[in-house]
C-alpha cells in the first residue's frame, strides 16, 4: 500500500507540470486575443507559387 | 439634326443599359464604363483596379473567394494623407518597438470586417519583403506588424495598407502608447494556483469524506495532511492575497467591506485546520479553503468583462489628428504645436487648437464639439476653436492657444475628471457585508461562552467553526454572477457598461439629461429633406439623383435619397464638384446646378441658412432644406421614461426647435447654447438637489456631463468611432430600449437582494452543525462548494429569465 506515496508524489508532478504550462500560456500572451485564433486555424495552407485562383 | 442626335442619343443610351448592369469586381458598386478592365473582370474605378492587381500578382487572389461581401470604394483622392509619418520623432512615437531596423507596430484598421480581412492582412509579407510578419486581433480591429524600417518606411506600409483598403487611423493618443501600461494577467495566474491546489487537495481529502482514515495506517492521514498544508500554503499567500491586503487596508480606515469577513474566513480555516494537522488531532479543512479562494476568484474574472472593441476611457487625444500641415508643405506633430504656428487645414481635417483664421472661409462644423448642428461660417480674422472640422477650401490658421488649454480641451482640467464615481459609489456587497460580519461575531462569541462553560476545548472547536462556515464567500458571489450574468445579456443586446458597478449605480438614478445633436437625432448620414419651389417631374428627379450620386458629401447623399434611385443608365457628362459650394453636371443636354446661395447667386431675398439650391439650365426651382431628423422612437421614449424620471435637455445648439422639443419635455427643462463647461455644471446643480443623475449625450461636448452624471451613456452610431469617457456605451439602433434597459438594470439588483436570501439560508444551516460543534470537514467540504454553485446557478438563471420576461434578449451575432 506504500506504493501509493508514489503515484501520489506522481500525480502532484504532473498536475504541478500543468500548472506550469498554464502559467507559460498567459505569460507569452495566448489569452490576449481569443478569437482570432480560432479563425486563422480554419484557413487553408496554399501550396507556394501556384496561383489560388478558386 | 436635332432629331438625328436625339435618335443617337436614345442609341447610346440603349446600349449602355444593356451593359451596365456590370458591377465592380473588387467594390460592387455599378461599373459606367469598360475603361477598367482584367481579363472577364471590371472595374468602376483605377483605385479597385489597382488593388486587384495588387493581389493577383501576389498570389492573393482567393481573397475574394473568401470575403462575406464587397470591399469599400478605393477613395485613391488623397495621396499625402500619411506625409506626417516620414518624421522621424512620429514615427517613433508610434512605434511599439525598434531595435537597429527591425520595428513593431500596433495598427488600428477600422475596415477589418470578415476573416477574409485576417486572411489577406496577414499575408502582408507577400506583398513586400520588407513586412516579416503582421498578426491581426480581430474583435480590436488591430493589426500588428513586424517589419523593416530601411525597406519600408512607415508612411508607405501605411500606404500599401491603404492601398489594399485597410487605411490605418491614426490619433493623438497613439503618440505614447508605448508607455501605457500593459494588461495585468495577475488574476489569472491566481486563479491557476488556486485551482491547481483545490482539485488535488480534494483528491487527497477523500479518504477523509469516506471516513477510510481508520481503516489504513495512521500516518497517511498526517502525511496528506502535511501535503494539504503545503499546497495550501501559496493558494493563502498568492490567489487570496488580494483580499488580505484589501482587508488590512480596511482596517486602517474604519471601513468595513466584505473582505473583512473573508479575510477572516481564510485565516481561521487556515490556522485552524494547521493547528489539527501539526497537533494530529484531525485532518483540517484545507479543501474548503482551497475552495473557498477558487470559487471567489472565479467570481471575480466573471464579473470583469471587456469589450475589446469599445473604450470607456477616451478623452480629445483620441480624437484629433497626429499631425497639421504647414503653409510650404512639412508636416508638424500636433504635441509640439505652439503659439504663433501657422497651419493648414483641408477639407474634411480636424482644427487641433483655437487659432485665428487667416486666410480662406470656413465652414466650420463644430456638431462634435459643441452641439451646433449647422456648420457656422467664418471670415479671416474670426476665431476658430479646436475640435472642428473644415466643410470646404483650405484655411490658413494661426494658432493662438496651446491644445491642452482650448475652450474645448480646458474642460479636461476640471475636477469632475478626476474623481472616482466608482470608489464613491458604496457597493451592496459591502453594505451586506457590514451586516454579515457583525452578526457573525456575535453568534461566534456568544457560542463562545456558552460552550465556555461546559468544555474549554468544545468553545474553541466551536468559535472556529462558526467563523468558517459563516461563509461569505456565497455572499461574493452574489453579485460577480448575478450582475456579471446581466452586463453580458446587455451587451449582447448593444447596451455594453463598463463594469457592475454602472448596473448598481443605475438603481438609484432620478433623473436623465439628454444631449440633443446626435442624440436624439440622427447621425449626419441620415438627413431629412424638404423641398420647397416648382415641383420636379419624375425624369427631373431621377437625373438630380444621378448628379447627386455622384458626390460624397452627406447633404448630397440625402438629397438624392429624397430623389428617390436613379436608372443606371444615366451618363451624367462634364461632372464638377466645387468644395463649399456644390455640384454641376450636365445630364440629357440639361444643365443641373446645385449648391449654396452664393454659389448659385439666388439673391439676398431667397438665401437663408443651411439650404441647398437647385438651378436647372439656369432657371431656378427650387431649394432643399437638410436637417436632422430626430430618433422615430423619440415619442415612445419620452412617454415611457416621464413618469419615473425627471427629463431634461441640454444643447449647445440654439432654440430654433424648442417648439418640436416642449412637446416632450417640460418648457423649463430646456436649455439651449450650453457650452461642455455650462453641461458640467448644470449636471452638478441638479447633483447639489439630491438628484442623481444619467446623463445621455454623444460627443466631445459632453464629455465633463458624462464625467459628472452617476451614469454617463453615449449613444454610438457605429462602435469603431470615437466615444468620449463614459460609464456606458449603446448602439444607436437600440435607442429605443433604454427604458427597458433600465428596468432591467434595476431588475437586476433585486435579484441579488434573493440571492442574498439563500446565502442566509444557507448560513444558517452550517451554523446550526457549528454552534453545536458537530462541523466535521465533510460537511465543511459539501456545503461550501454547494452553496457557491447554488449562488452561481441562480445568478445566471434568474438574470437570464429577467431578461426575456422584460424582452431585453435580442441577441446579435
Amino acid at each position: 500500500m506504500k506504493i501509493i506515496f508514489v503515484l501520489i508524489a506522481l500525480s502532484l508532478l504532473i498536475a504541478l507540470g500543468f500548472l506550469i504550462s498554464f502559467i507559460w500560456a498567459v505569460k507569452n500572451g495566448q489569452y490576449e486575443d481569443d478569437y482570432t485564433p480560432s479563425v486563422r486555424m480554419l484557413f487553408e495552407d496554399q501550396p507556394e507559387g501556384e496561383s489560388t485562383e478558386v | 439634326m436635332q432629331n438625328q442626335s436625339a435618335k443617337m442619343d436614345t442609341l447610346v443610351e440603349t446600349k449602355l443599359m444593356l451593359e451596365t448592369d456590370l458591377q465592380c469586381y473588387h467594390c460592387g458598386e455599378p461599373c459606367t464604363d469598360h475603361e477598367h478592365v482584367v481579363g472577364d473582370k471590371h472595374f468602376c474605378c483605377q483605385g479597385c483596379q489597382m488593388v486587384y492587381e495588387l493581389l493577383s500578382e501576389n498570389n492573393l487572389e482567393s481573397f475574394y473567394a473568401q470575403r462575406e461581401r464587397s470591399s469599400a470604394r478605393q477613395d485613391a483622392s488623397q495621396t499625402d494623407r500619411y506625409a506626417a509619418l516620414e518624421q522621424i520623432e512620429i514615427a517613433e512615437q508610434l512605434l511599439d518597438f525598434r531595435e537597429g531596423a527591425l520595428c513593431k507596430i500596433t495598427l488600428h484598421l477600422p475596415q477589418i470586417h470578415c476573416t477574409a480581412c485576417i486572411w489577406l492582412l496577414e499575408k502582408l509579407y507577400k506583398i513586400h519583403p520588407g513586412i516579416h510578419n503582421s498578426q491581426v486581433n480581430f474583435l480590436r480591429k488591430e493589426a500588428y506588424i513586424t517589419f523593416d524600417i530601411e525597406q519600408i518606411s512607415l508612411r508607405k506600409l501605411a500606404e500599401l495598407l491603404a492601398s489594399i483598403g485597410y487605411a490605418p487611423d491614426f490619433n493623438l493618443s497613439d503618440l505614447g502608447r508605448k508607455d501605457k501600461p500593459k494588461r495585468d494577467w495577475k488574476l489569472l495566474y491566481q486563479l491557476g494556483v488556486a485551482g491547481f491546489a483545490f482539485g488535488n487537495s480534494m483528491l487527497l481529502s477523500f479518504p477523509e469524506y469516506l471516513g477510510l482514515d481508520h481503516l489504513s495506517e495512521s500516518y497517511f492521514r498526517s502525511v496528506f495532511g502535511y501535503i494539504n498544508l503545503i499546497l495550501a500554503l501559496p493558494v493563502v499567500l498568492y490567489s487570496a492575497q488580494d483580499y488580505l491586503k484589501a482587508a488590512r487596508a480596511n482596517l486602517q480606515s474604519r471601513t468595513l467591506t466584505i473582505d473583512i469577513p473573508i479575510t477572516l474566513g481564510i485565516l481561521t480555516l487556515f490556522f485552524r485546520s494547521a493547528w489539527e494537522i501539526v497537533s494530529q488531532t484531525g485532518a483540517g479543512y484545507l479543501d474548503s479553503l482551497t475552495g473557498l479562494v477558487f470559487f471567489l476568484l472565479i467570481g471575480k474574472w466573471f464579473q470583469q468583462k471587456t469589450y475589446h472593441q469599445l473604450s470607456f476611457e477616451r478623452d480629445y487625444q483620441a480624437y484629433f489628428p497626429i499631425a497639421v500641415r504647414l503653409p510650404g508643405g512639412d508636416t508638424k506633430s500636433v504635441k509640439e504645436l505652439t503659439v504663433g504656428d501657422h497651419i493648414l487645414i483641408r477639407n474634411g481635417e480636424l482644427l487641433p487648437a483655437d487659432g485665428l483664421l487667416i486666410r480662406g472661409t470656413a465652414n466650420m462644423d463644430y456638431s462634435f464639439v459643441s452641439g451646433e448642428a449647422i456648420p457656422v461660417s467664418k471670415r479671416p480674422g474670426d476665431q476658430l476653436y479646436a475640435g472642428g472640422r473644415q466643410n470646404g477650401e483650405q484655411l490658413e490658421i494661426q494658432i493662438n492657444r496651446p491644445i491642452a488649454q482650448s475652450y474645448l480641451t480646458r474642460l479636461w482640467d476640471q475636477d469632475a475628471f478626476r474623481k472616482d464615481k466608482e470608489k464613491q459609489h458604496v457597493l451592496t456587497t459591502n453594505k451586506m457585508g457590514k451586516y454579515f460580519t457583525l452578526t457573525i461575531l456575535t453568534i461566534a462569541f456568544l457560542s463562545l461562552f456558552y460552550w465556555l462553560r461546559i468544555d474549554t476545548g468544545m468553545a474553541i472547536n466551536v468559535f472556529t467553526a462558526v467563523l468558517i462556515i459563516a461563509c461569505p464567500c456565497a455572499i461574493a458571489l452574489s453579485v460577480p454572477f448575478t450582475l456579471g450574468n446581466a452586463l453580458r445579456i446587455l451587451g449582447r443586446s448593444g447596451m455594453y457598461l463598463k463594469n457592475t458597478n454602472v448596473i448598481e449605480r443605475l438603481r438609484e438614478i432620478s433623473c436623465i439629461v439628454f444631449d440633443k445633436t446626435g442624440t436624439l437625432t440622427e447621425s449626419r448620414e441620415n438627413l431629412g429633406v424638404d423641398y420647397e419651389g416648382t415641383p420636379l417631374s419624375a425624369t427631373q428627379k431621377d437625373q438630380l439623383a444621378a448628379l447627386c450620386q455622384q458626390s460624397g458629401h452627406p447633404m448630397s447623399k440625402a438629397i438624392a435619397a429624397w430623389a428617390g434611385s436613379a436608372s443606371p443608365a444615366m451618363r451624367i457628362e462634364d461632372f464638377e464638384e466645387i468644395t463649399g459650394k456644390g455640384i454641376v453636371g450636365r445630364i440629357k443636354q440639361h444643365q443641373f446646378q446645385l449648391g449654396s446661395a452664393d454659389f448659385l447667386d439666388v439673391g439676398p431675398l431667397l438665401a437663408r441658412q443651411a439650404q441647398v439650391f437647385l438651378r436647372i439650365d439656369g432657371q431656378y426651382f427650387g431649394a432643399f432644406t437638410v436637417h436632422n431628423r430626430y430618433r422615430s422612437s423619440l415619442p415612445q421614449l419620452i412617454e415611457q421614461l416621464g413618469p419615473q424620471y425627471e427629463l431634461h435637455l441640454l444643447s449647445g445648439d440654439n432654440d430654433r426647435e424648442s417648439q418640436y422639443l416642449s412637446a416632450y419635455f417640460p418648457a423649463q427643462h430646456l436649455h439651449f447654447q450650453q457650452s461642455p463647461n455650462d453641461k458640467l455644471e448644470f449636471i452638478r446643480s441638479l447633483q447639489n438637489q439630491g438628484h442623481k443623475v444619467m446623463m445621455i449625450g454623444d460627443g466631445l461636448n459632453d464629455a465633463g456631463a458624462l464625467q459628472q452624471s452617476e451614469v454617463g451613456l453615449v449613444i454610438a452610431e457605429n462602435t469603431n468611432n470615437f466615444t468620449p469617457a463614459s460609464d456606458a456605451i449603446l448602439d444607436a439602433a437600440r435607442f429605443a430600449d433604454i427604458p427597458g434597459f433600465l428596468e432591467y438594470s434595476r431588475g437586476s439588483n433585486r435579484l441579488v437582494i434573493y440571492a442574498y436570501m439563500l446565502a442566509v439560508i444557507y448560513n444558517i444551516i452550517g451554523l446550526s452543525f457549528a454552534v453545536q460543534g458537530l462541523l466535521s470537514p465533510v460537511i465543511a467540504a459539501i456545503l461550501m462548494p454547494l452553496s457557491s454553485i447554488t449562488i452561481v446557478a441562480f445568478g445566471v438563471l434568474s438574470s437570464r429569465i429577467l431578461a426575456q420576461r422584460k424582452k431585453v434578449m435580442i441577441s446579435q451575432s
